[in-house]
């Protein structure tokens, strides 16, 4: 088995990470009952034991849990989010060797964390990274957690990313990106998306876009049915994808909600990759079923169920609307509407009791409603794992390339040129060392370009493309 | 005579473990027949054919299991010990910790070369435990990347190694809607570069099994182990012993050899399909009665309209003789290069099989005789009493070739998924000489 390695960086990087490790942790806990550290728990954790001398402790390969390390490098520049996860319950997880932290923060300005911080720290980090992999005997993936919006997350959180591809190119880089909503409170948070996505659109292997306001919309209406139960309809409030429960972490925090919704889609991710099934879905095999064209790599997820209905008691009835609601609009991770957009291409990762004839019915009764691309038309990917999450017995996470990340690239657009065409607060990027007005127009034209290359795929949802004429032999 | 079998991939492994379980439960159960000196013998046969002794006396599968990531093999092997029955050689698999992503240009360019040796030992291990090799046989899909690529590179090893001995390429197409994005990519590289160093190719397409489970299976929630059970049911009532026309008295000795003999003649064609019949819930056998002419006549219809389950059959078409084909006559007319037929159970010396020797089956350029055989056997097989099984060499699986072809060159006009291919060494001229290859191919199908 191999194993990932969790960068999160900034506030919004580590309190989504932590929610992360929390759930992990839960999960398989519930799945281990015998105590033993497996093959799918050395897929994040390392098994320690504490009591050796040198300080980190020594890595044990079998047999019973001792202490359970997580495989993460916590990155902030300032200290107070990562001193709360040292206070908190998940401070057994983390050593001292994993943190990096700085005092003073970058200020909501991305040239801050990725210029500043990026050249200060790159050694550092580096190292971290390079200690961390001696703990893997098959290291696969590196999953970078960051916000856009911030100046930490998507100025070094993007620093990073391009140090991890440098230094192990053959390691495959999956980026959770927090996209701001458009009323957020940091006014920069449009040049700092924009840079970051630059860097994301070159450098990550695939760039799993969340939207705050997504996130908002899905907890409250979540809250807001829990609220207003009818008689015999009763949500269910244990399920892991909505709730928090059940984890080490007793308080909620004002974004923990939102932030559990992030971690399930992160466990959703890697869970075939962790437990066995009947069709597994290895990490390496999102990138080469998802994205046909190198640059286009940003995948809007969808997890279902979200808003677990006790009264549709029928188990196939439960079961079908569970993978349509992964095409409805209120269940994607960023505002978009997939269903009347072109879809590249489609994962469905399917956990619990789901067997490959329920796939099947539920592609072929879905599929005439969503429209491929021409030269994809049978663009699905499955994968069947069968390990349920805690408290369901089944889910869907549904990753999709489709062109209906463009609207959501399109406004950060226009908000970022609104503020340029202004050269509002222009002045404290480029008074930043290393930092010139050079990054934002070909940040910008970056963008554009993206926002085009979609385009023009989209341009073809509505003709009929003839199939290619085939090679002629001499017969 | 011994046939060795490699699983490469979850597919192939998932598969094999269905197929050695078939096996012993039908061995078993032969010995229990009343005619108990043939069931002796079957039994016997059989099990020179698949396992060898260990000396706790367990039987141990003449089989080698390998796949790039850990959690298959080691699923499978469980499961094997569990029946009690038979289990893998305890050194006999192969695993690495990460799979091949679904890439064949990963499997086919890395994995394999960098594992030629580890896996050559093991397969060479297994040979020599064999007082003779009647062939190798390699279970895996054409979809993914460990089982298309590196299984496609492991072939052509095995061929460089044994040039003399018989390499039967099972594969299993997938969904036509698709499980894996690059799934024909992955396909017409496994194809093209099988094409050059298998002896022939058996093909079990995903859906048309799917179909099975669901309509004659009566399976509601069908999972992969009900699909691979029938795609090991059709895979035991060719491989078990029978009589051949060439051993009359006495069991086959060498399946594969004789399999091929009569169905690959011509290089250009090397593509089975397979169908059986009956098909139906174990708990509806003990009412079912069946004729042979019966069946016989079903069998014969299906393969003439190319209908690969026994439902839904196009009776309407018809064998017209060679001279007087028209287009529309031929409409829906599935012609055949060459067809073996095997009967097992009761009363099969009786079952009358001439209706498959008539010529108009046949392309009218190859002499007809030489074209069909039948194998026999009185035992019943899998707890069917009569079952009949048909390995065809025909247009059958012209047209979903012709879909899969057609739609990885959709995706190539458009260079989409491209990149991961070169990255790993796999060229665009080398998509283009499979894509040229399997044009040839599907012309000479074409043209039968
Ligand atoms: N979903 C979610 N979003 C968050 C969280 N914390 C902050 N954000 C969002 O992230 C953006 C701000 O970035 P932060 O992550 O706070 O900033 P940072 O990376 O720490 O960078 P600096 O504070 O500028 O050093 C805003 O859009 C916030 O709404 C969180 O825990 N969850
Ligand atoms: N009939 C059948 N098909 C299967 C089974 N498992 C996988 N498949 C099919 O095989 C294809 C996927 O290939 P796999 O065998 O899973 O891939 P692999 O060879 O392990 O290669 P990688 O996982 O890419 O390294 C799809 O078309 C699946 O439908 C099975 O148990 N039975
Ligand atoms: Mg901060
Ligand atoms: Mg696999």
């Amino acid at each position: 088995m191999t194993q990932s390695i969790v960068v999160q960086v900034g506030q919004c990087g580590n309190q989504v990470g932590c929610r992360f490790w929390d759930l992990a942790l839960r999960e398989h806990a519930h799945v281990n009952k015998k105590g033993i550290y497996d093959e799918a728990l050395s897929s994040f954790f390392r098994n320690v034991d504490t009591r050796a001398n040198d300080g980190e402790g020594s890595d044990i390969a079998g047999g019973k849990i001792r202490s359970l390390k997580a495989r993460a490098i916590l990155i902030d520049m300032e200290e107070g989010v990562v001193n709360e996860i040292l206070q908190g319950p998940l401070r057994d997880v983390f050593d001292s060797t994993q943190l990096i932290t700085d005092v003073s923060g970058s200020g909501n300005n991305w040239a801050v964390g990725h210029k500043v911080y990026g050249s200060v720290y790159r050694e550092r980090i580096t190292e971290r990274v390079r200690k961390a992999m001696e703990y893997c005997d098959c290291l696969q993936c590196f999953f970078l957690i960051h916000s856009m919006g911030g100046g930490t997350g998507s100025g070094l959180g993007s620093c990073v990313l391009s140090l991890l591809e440098e230094e192990f190119p053959e390691i495959s880089r999956i980026v959770t990106a927090v996209y701001p909503s458009g009323e957020d409170d940091v006014i920069t948070s449009p040049y700092n998306s924009v840079l970051a996505m630059r860097e994301l659109t070159e450098h990550a292997d695939c760039v799993l876009p969340v939207e705050n306001q997504s996130l908002v919309d899905i907890v409250n209406k979540i809250r807001h049915m829990a609220s207003t139960t009818k008689p015999g309809s009763v949500i269910k409030k244990d399920g892991t994808l909505i709730s928090g429960q059940g984890g080490v972490t007793k308080s909620e925090k004002p974004f923990d909600a939102m932030n559990n919704i992030v971690a399930n889609l992160l466990l959703n991710l890697t869970s075939s990759a962790r437990f066995e099934g009947s069709l597994n879905m290895d990490l390496n095999e999102i990138t080469m079923n998802l994205v046909p064209f190198p640059r286009l790599h940003y995948l809007v997820s969808s997890l279902t169920p979200l808003y677990t209905l006790a009264d549709v008691n029928i188990p196939t009835r439960r079961l079908d609307q569970m993978f349509t609601d992964a095409f409805s609009k209120d269940h994607q991770l960023i505002r978009a509407d997939p269903k009347h957009s072109l879809y590249l291409a489609c994962a469905l990762m399917v956990r619990g009791n789901v067997q490959v004839s329920d796939l099947r019915r539920n592609i072929e009764r879905l599929r005439p409603s969503l429209p491929f691309v021409s030269w994809n038309q049978e663009g699905w990917k499955t994968g069947l794992c069968s390990v349920p999450p805690v408290g369901h017995s089944h889910s869907l996470l549904a990753l999709a390339n489709n062109t209906c990340v463009k609207p959501t690239f399109i406004d950060l657009k226009d908000r970022f040129i609104k503020l340029y065409k202004k050269k509002a607060h222009l002045h404290h990027y480029l008074h930043v060392e290393g930092m010139e007005q050079g990054y934002f127009t070909e940040a910008i034209s970056s963008l554009s370009s993206l926002i085009e290359e979609y385009s023009q795929l989209d341009a073809t949802k509505r003709l009929l493309i003839p199939d290619a004429s085939r090679l002629s032999i001499a017969t | 005579m011994s046939i060795v079998t490699v699983q490469l991939g979850q597919c192939g492994n998932q598969i094999g473990q269905e197929l050695f379980d078939v096996i012993t439960s039908d061995t078993n159960e032969a010995q229990r027949y009343k005619l108990s000196v043939e069931g002796k013998a079957y039994g016997v046969c059989s099990q020179e054919r698949f396992f060898h002794d260990e000396l706790t006396g367990e039987l141990s599968a003449r089989a080698v299991l390998i796949d790039m990531e850990p959690k298959v093999i080691t699923q499978t092997m469980a499961t094997a010990a569990k029946s009690g029955r038979w289990k893998y050689g305890d050194r006999s698999f192969f695993c690495q910790k990460q799979g091949s992503g679904n890439n064949w240009a990963n499997g086919f360019c890395v994995h394999g070369p960098r594992h030629e040796e580890a896996v050559g030992d093991l397969v060479r291990r297994e040979v020599e435990r064999c007082d003779r090799l009647a062939g190798i046989l390699t279970l895996m899909s054409v979809a993914g990347g460990t089982g298309s690529g590196v299984g496609t590179y492991i072939t052509q090893c095995l061929r460089d190694t044994y040039p003399h001995s018989l390499i039967l390429n099972q594969l299993t197409w997938p969904y036509g809607t698709g499980e894996v994005i690059v799934q024909n990519y992955n396909s017409i590289l496994t194809l093209s570069h099988l094409y050059q160093c298998s002896d022939a190719i058996l093909v079990h397409e995903n859906d048309t099994v799917h179909r099975i489970c669901a309509q004659l299976m009566n399976i509601k929630h069908i999972s992969f182990s009900d699909v691979n059970k029938v795609i090991a049911h059709q895979l035991g009532s060719v491989l078990q012993p029978a009589h051949t026309q060439s051993t009359c008295s006495q069991y086959s000795r060498n399946p594969i050899g004789e399999l091929m003999a009569t169905l690959v003649c011509h290089p250009e064609y090397r593509l089975l399909g397979l169908c059986s019949i009956p098909q139906m819930p174990s708990s509806s056998l003990a009412y079912s009665a069946f004729t042979w002419p019966g069946l016989l006549k079903h069998l014969r219809q299906m393969l003439i309209s190319s209908t690969k389950m026994e439902e839904g059959i196009d009776w309407q078409v018809q064998a017209t003789a060679v001279g007087q084909r028209t287009a529309d006559k031929c409409g829906g007319f599935n012609t055949s290069m060459a067809n073996l037929l095997i009967l097992r159970g009761k009363d099969v010396s009786s079952a009358d099989a001439r209706g498959f020797l008539d010529p108009a089956l046949y392309s009218p350029w190859l002499p007809a005789e030489g074209a069909f055989s039948t194998w026999r056997s009185a035992i019943p097989f899998n707890r069917y009493e009569k079952s009949a099984t048909l390995v065809s060499n025909s247009q059958s699986l012209l047209k979903p070739l012709d879909h899969m072809v057609g739609k990885a060159w959709n995706m190539f006009a458009s260079r989409a998924y491209v990149h991961q291919y070169t990255k790993f060494g796999i060229s665009e001229e080398d998509f283009l000489d499979s894509f040229t290859c399997l044009e040839q191919v599907l012309s000479s199908y074409r043209h039968l």
